[in-house]
């Protein structure tokens, strides 16, 4: 089965070699394994637009096959991101804490502990109580499974409601963009226990690993993202092929057609919904111990519509599309924001590229989705034939007994 | 002959205008039934409520021989317990191959997990192979279906009505932009598949529904007219005032 579904989608095997090729270029170049031709800070940048790309393929696989217009996916993936941060969080201070009662003449007792960790913690936010949210985050493997289990149920939860009231179109994406506006305005305040609007912070520094340098942390993350987005791809790629792929872009197309061949539309966006769900809170579990610091803002309203923007320009309806467009504009625009990228005075006035990068990036998503709707992935269609001539053409021999072109073709 | 759909005292409206007004039909395994009316009379209204399109505002729609009501049951689970439709105006998907169309409406497990771990078997194969030669698109089986013409497009959702080897097809003009050769072929094998199962035509055609050579239902402003052999209908006073007569 693998052989035929490589030999079927061939993106797939382009794809996971051109990402291997990268991580080796990386990992050659880096300050940990290599010549240190690549800042640690920078490969960071890559590892976090692995991260990217791999919540952008996702996407794809819910917007572009399946049609629909989430707007609120990077809720998921920063949900993901909370979830791996209370674990970092609180076995660091756990750490730390540990240590410095330990200078104390009478042994600490393990809830002494955990009370000096909640007091680190919830300092900020003038509480010392752990929330119930946090029952989990002594145990590194129980918070692994948040990761997967948090945005899955929100996904799950948020989808049957919304697909089983049949809501579709702009009003889905509304409601979307209104769930990922509630979830950031709940976790604003200082009683959602996750530290309001300070968020988690100090999460590059993975606990009990302070003599690793960072250099080869990063390295080692960014090799995690890249496996992740590997895996990732592949599962999607399989998803989205064969008959599955078939009744989500019927959906897409024509979903009461869909309903009266017998098949339970429902059903299915549930399904796809909740599984990129997942996909983006791994993504973001990745992502942010790269970043060092999730708050709220992460999981505003625009982070998902930047998503799909990215997709958009990406060109959707195919996977490599969707990732080369989240990489492709997440890259340019950490260029453009960081004041790098020289201004161009005009005499009357001067582009300062910091404040404009967002009006040309406006102005390009406007110019790909009326000009180029097929965007950057629709390159790809000029260095290979579109429709691809078949292996063989006729039978594949002489004689009635020879295998007919129409089993080959069944077998491809 | 055993009943399979019966249908009675149902009436939808419309934003007050009432498309259907208390009809009662019914339907027995196996039968060929043809239905003709002036356009607006209610006939792919009719379809749409027995497919679940549509709910009515009164009346029952009981089906199989466990009578049970479709009017409790969504669209898919409608399709799955054997109604099969063909629409007025193609629908088929266009941006797949021909072969992805049927592949689709084979009778098959429909649930995410199952189609997920789906396997293309032999058989299934052969079966799209099969319903490829009835429909005359084996050399189209690779094709987009959008490449189609339009007589191709309603071959294609003929063929897939077929793949999913229902109990109840209905047929919904299916004779439209096809040449008198395919016209006959379509005859054929709506007449073939009423040997075994109960078959709904909706049709225009006189020519057409004389060769079905079926019981014909005459519906006209939402309810029945007349029902009865075609001779028997056409000579009916009222149906040549409302339908044949203009
Ligand atoms: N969804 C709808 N909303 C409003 N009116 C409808 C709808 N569907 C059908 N109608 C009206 O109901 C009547 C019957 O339509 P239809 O069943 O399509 O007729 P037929 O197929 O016999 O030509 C028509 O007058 C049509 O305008
Ligand atoms: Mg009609």
């Amino acid at each position: 089965m693998t052989r035929t579904f490589l030999t079927q989608n061939r993106s797939v095997f382009w794809f996971l070699l051109a990402l291997g090729i990268f991580a080796l270029i990386v990992t050659v170049l880096s300050d940990a394994a290599g010549n240190g031709m690549i800042s640690t800070s920078f490969v960071k940048t890559l590892g976090k637009t692995l991260c990217l790309m791999l919540v952008a393929v996702a996407m794809d696989v819910v917007w572009g096959y399946t049609g629909i217009l989430s707007l609120g996916h990077m809720a998921f993936f920063g949900l993901g991101g909370y979830m791996i941060g209370m674990w970092l969080m609180y076995a660091r201070t756990e750490i730390i804490v540990t240590e410095s009662l330990l200078a104390a003449a009478i042994p600490p007792t393990p809830q002494e502990i955990h009370d000096a960790i909640g007091t680190q913690i919830f300092g900020v936010v003038g509480s010392s109580e752990f929330p119930a949210i946090w029952i989990f985050a002594h145990s590194f493997w129980l918070q692994i499974a948040m990761v997967v289990l948090v945005p899955g149920l929100l996904a799950l939860v948020f989808g049957w409601l919304a697909f089983r009231s049949r809501v579709t179109g702009v009003y889905l994406s509304i409601l979307t963009q209104a769930m990922t506006l509630a979830l950031s305005l709940y976790l604003f305040q200082n009683e959602s226990g996750l530290r309001g609007n300070n968020g988690l912070s100090g999460l590059q520094n993975l606990p009990g690993l302070d003599d690793v340098p960072q250099a080869t942390l990063s390295i080692a993350f960014f090799w995690a993202s890249a496996t992740a987005l590997g895996l990732g791809y592949v599962l999607f790629a399989w998803v989205t092929s064969g008959k599955f792929g078939s009744v989500i872009r019927g959906i897409r197309d024509n979903e009461s057609r869909v309903r009266f061949l017998g098949y339970h539309v429902e059903g299915y966006k549930l399904f796809v919904f909740t599984l990129t769900g997942i996909v983006a809170g791994i993504a973001g579990a990745l992502y942010y111990p790269q970043a060092g610091i999730i708050n709220p803002n992460e999981i505003a309203p625009i982070a998902s519509i930047y998503l799909a923007v990215w997709v958009a320009i990406g060109g959707r309806g195919r996977l490599y599309g969707a990732a080369l467009g989240a990489a492709f504009v997440s890259l340019l625009s950490s260029w453009f924001t960081s004041g790098a990228v020289p201004s161009v005075p005009l005499g009357f006035y001067t582009i300062q590229w910091t404040d404009w990068w967002l009006v040309l990036l406006g102005v390009s998503f406007v110019a790909v989705t009326l000009l180029a709707p097929k965007g950057i992935g629709g390159l790809f269609d000029l260095i290979s034939t579109r429709h691809p001539t078949p292996a063989r053409v006729g039978d594949f021999g002489p004689d009635t007994g020879a295998r007919r072109t129409a089993e080959g073709e069944e077998e491809k | 002959m055993k009943t399979l759909l019966e249908m009675s005292g149902v009436s939808v409206s419309f934003d007050g205008f009432k498309a259907i007004n208390n009809l009662s039909f019914r339907i027995g395994e196996p039968e060929l039934r043809a239905i003709i009316g002036p356009n607006g009379a209610g006939k792919t209204t009719f379809m749409d409520i027995i497919t679940g399109k549509t709910r009515p505002d009164e009346g029952t729609v009981i089906y199989g021989e466990k009578s049970i009501s479709l009017l409790k049951m969504s669209e898919s689970q409608i399709a799955m317990a054997g109604v099969g439709r063909k629409f007025q105006k193609p629908t088929v998907f266009e941006a797949q191959t021909v072969r992805e169309n049927l592949a689709m409406a084979l009778k098959n497990k429909r649930g995410p997990f199952d189609v997920l771990l789906y396997r293309k078997t032999k058989r299934g194969a052969e079966r799209i192979e099969e319903l490829a030669e009835i429909i005359g698109l084996t050399d189209a089986l690779p094709r987009v279906a959008g490449e189609l013409s339009h007589g191709q497009k309603q071959w294609l959702e003929i063929g897939m009505l077929l793949a999913q080897d229902p109990r109840l097809l209905l047929v919904d003009e299916p004779a439209a932009g096809m040449t008198p050769a395919e016209r006959e072929h379509t005859t054929d094998l709506l007449k073939r598949a009423a040997k075994k199962h109960a078959v709904v035509v909706v049709e225009h055609d006189m020519e057409f529904i004389r060769r079905l050579d079926c019981r014909v239902t005459v519906l006209c402003e939402g309810s029945v007219l007349a029902e009865g052999s075609l001779d028997h209908v056409t000579s009916n006073p009222q149906v040549i005032e409302v339908y044949l007569g203009r």
